[in-house]
């Protein structure tokens, strides 16, 4: 199985709005320990390490584009 | 402190008179004798080959270290004829606990079925299972053991090797076909062919404390992260004979060592953990470690074994027990190029099968050591979110590494001949073979890995009933489950174990890992099956 990049939410917004507020009153720390446990329970969910494996490589990805871009705009 | 039998003289020998011009020739000199060099020199002195064993030391090296033997060393043991001894003296242990804070988290059974005839450990002092396997030797006067003979020199050639070796009376020469290194983690033969030894160097320190006492603690492998006794780190306590129990305690990473192994300051952290302090100490050590392997095991006619060849960290007690796996993996090899029935390209296969072990053990053990070590605070944040995951739910347990124990490899390797037919179970080629209970005609319980030690010392055929015997090839033993003249399968576990049907053949090889296995085995298919598994393809 591949990892779906379709969107698979009925309402995208609530899954969004889920996990945002999730996260609402946390401290800076506490959110990266929810992030943490988060991100072990949904791996766990997926159950195929290729699927975790693809998921990994599009996050790491587009943070690390992201971020050279917004480096690149703060350069200009 | 607890020791075996543990001095042996130096013995001057004959060789030492001879002119370097004229050295004495030997097929096999092991240089080494600890767990891995004793076992490997046994072995290949039951296939009639004769062994030079030099040691540099004249004793039994000191402290428990090793302590950890798995089911496999065991059934390997068991052939050479020092299994019971250790089964006898050692503790027998399957079950694991871990512990976060003052609670349990899990427990595991590394040995959840009955019908095997060892458990899935023993716990034994190093210098005890030594002590075992020297008796052994000197049963076998195939082997010649020599104390105090360090090789300070070594010259390769196309046809040997030529050792200059140290003694108290001076130094003298001999020349080998082949040498085998099983001479350490500080290998001086492995400087001497100039090979690599790089890997990971691991920062955090562990203090090892062997201490006597009486206590109710149950034999289980007990494994703590964040303890009260020991806050922040991580803890393990395991029982081996004599009332000795092991303990590891994880140091801080700048922690001094000198301070830290004095018994004085080692003294109050058992006390705390135990909560007395009648206890006294029988070994105490610092050590920090690394994962590396050398990238040939094989050089020229000098091969590797042991800790000389591989290291890992000790949580999942995967050094001397995969050293164990390297002397039964290149006995038998090397005995076939010795005779001379196999091409020398056999030996490649070692270094194939083993190193990928190492790979293996290297790779789980550096896993369990940097969840017990967070490297960075994200990943110390991921490890605290599976413990706390793990107080609820299965998944999270099964992520907690408190060290993963050592089982055997299966062999993605040349030796093998890939299936043809349909398996829905069983071992794989490649893979070592499972015990199971049998019957003898009389209908006397036996194991199965008896009769394979019963069957010979060489290739065997297990074979399960289906009217006539199929031929098995020239020198090749067999087993056979059912029919009228073989094993009864009373349990019905050899059946399952190796989804057998009628007629289910598997041709086992002398360490006992599967070459090839048939659902309808005929002469030829046998005939290359075992040419292959012996080094002709």
């Amino acid at each position: 199985m591949a990892l779906s990049t379709s969107s698979n939410f009925a309402k995208p917004d609530d899954a969004f709005r889920a996990v945002v507020e999730a996260h609402r009153g946390l401290t800076e720390a506490q959110s990266a320990d929810l992030d943490a446990a988060l991100v072990l329970v949904l791996a766990n969910h997926i159950g195929d390490i290729d699927v975790l494996r693809e998921a990994i490589a599009l996050a790491k990805r587009r943070m690390l584009e992201a971020s050279q871009q917004q480096q690149q705009q703060q350069q200009q | 402190m607890a020791q075996a039998n543990n001095q042996f003289g130096y013995l001057r020998h004959p060789d030492q008179d001879r002119v370097a011009a004229n050295a004495a020739e030997y097929p096999v000199v092991v240089v080494g004798a600890g767990p891995v060099g004793l076992s490997l020199a046994i072995d290949l002195a039951q296939r009639g080959q004769a062994v030079v064993l030099l040691d540099d030391a004249d004793r039994i090296g000191e402290g428990s270290r090793a302590i950890c033997f798995s089911k496999r060393s065991l059934e390997y043991w068991d052939r050479l004829g020092v299994g019971d001894r250790m089964v006898e003296k050692g503790v027998v242990w399957s079950v694991g606990k871990i512990f976060h804070g003052a609670s349990q988290l899990y427990q595991f059974n590394l040995l959840p079925e009955d019908g095997h005839k060892r458990p899935a450990f023993i716990n034994l002092q190093q210098f005890y299972a030594e002590a075992y396997l020297v008796d052994r030797v000197r049963e076998l006067p195939a082997i010649d053991l020599r104390w105090r003979n360090k090789v300070v020199a070594l010259e390769s050639r196309n046809d040997g090797v030529a050792l200059t070796i140290e003694t108290p009376e001076g130094a003298y020469r001999i020349r080998a076909s082949f040498v085998i290194a099983c001479d350490g983690a500080r290998s001086s033969l492995r400087k001497m062919v100039g090979a690599e030894f790089s890997g990971q160097v691991f920062e955090d320190q562990f203090l090892i404390a062997d201490v006597k006492m009486t206590a109710a603690f149950p034999t289980e492998r007990w494994f703590w992260f964040d303890p009260p006794f020991h806050a922040g780190r991580s803890a393990l306590l395991h029982k081996q004979p004599d009332d000795v129990w092991r303990i590891d305690l994880q140091l801080h990473p700048d922690a001094d060592p000198v301070h830290e192994r004095k018994p004085e300051n080692v003294r109050p952290r058992i006390a705390r953990m135990l909560g007395h302090d009648k206890f006294e100490f029988e070994w105490i050590s610092l050590y920090k470690f690394q994962c590396r392997r050398m990238d040939k095991f094989i050089h020229g006619r000098v091969i590797f074994a042991g800790d000389a060849a591989h290291q890992v960290s000790p949580f999942g007690a995967r050094g001397a027990n995969s050293g164990l796996e390297d002397a039964e993996n290149l006995s038998w090899k090397l005995d076939c190029v010795l005779r001379g029935t196999s091409p020398e390209s056999l030996l490649e296969s070692y270094h194939i099968e083993r190193s990928a072990a190492a790979d293996e053990n290297i790779r789980e053990s550096t896993r369990s050591t940097d969840f017990m070590a967070p490297n960075s605070r994200q990943e110390a944040r991921l490890r605290q979110a599976v413990l706390a995951l793990a107080k609820e739910t299965e998944f999270g347990k099964r992520m907690v590494n408190g060290g993963r124990l050592s089982v055997p490899s299966v062999y993605d390797t040349p030796l093998s001949t890939p299936d043809g037919d349909a398996w829905c179970g069983g071992p794989r080629p490649g893979a070592s073979m499972p015990d199971a209970p049998i019957a003898g005609r009389s209908g006397n319980p036996q194991f199965l890995t008896e009769a394979f030690i019963g069957a010979g010392t060489g290739f065997t055929l297990l074979e399960f009933g289906n009217g006539a015997a199929v031929d098995a090839p020239d020198g090749v033993n067999t087993i056979r489950i059912g029919g009228d003249d073989g094993f009864a399968d009373a349990t019905g576990l050899v059946g399952k174990r190796y989804d057998a049907e009628p007629g289910t053949a598997y041709l086992l090889r002398p360490d006992g890992y599967i070459a090839a296995r048939f659902r309808r085995p005929t002469q030829p298919l046998l005939e290359a099956a075992l040419a292959r598994a012996t080094g002709f393809n």
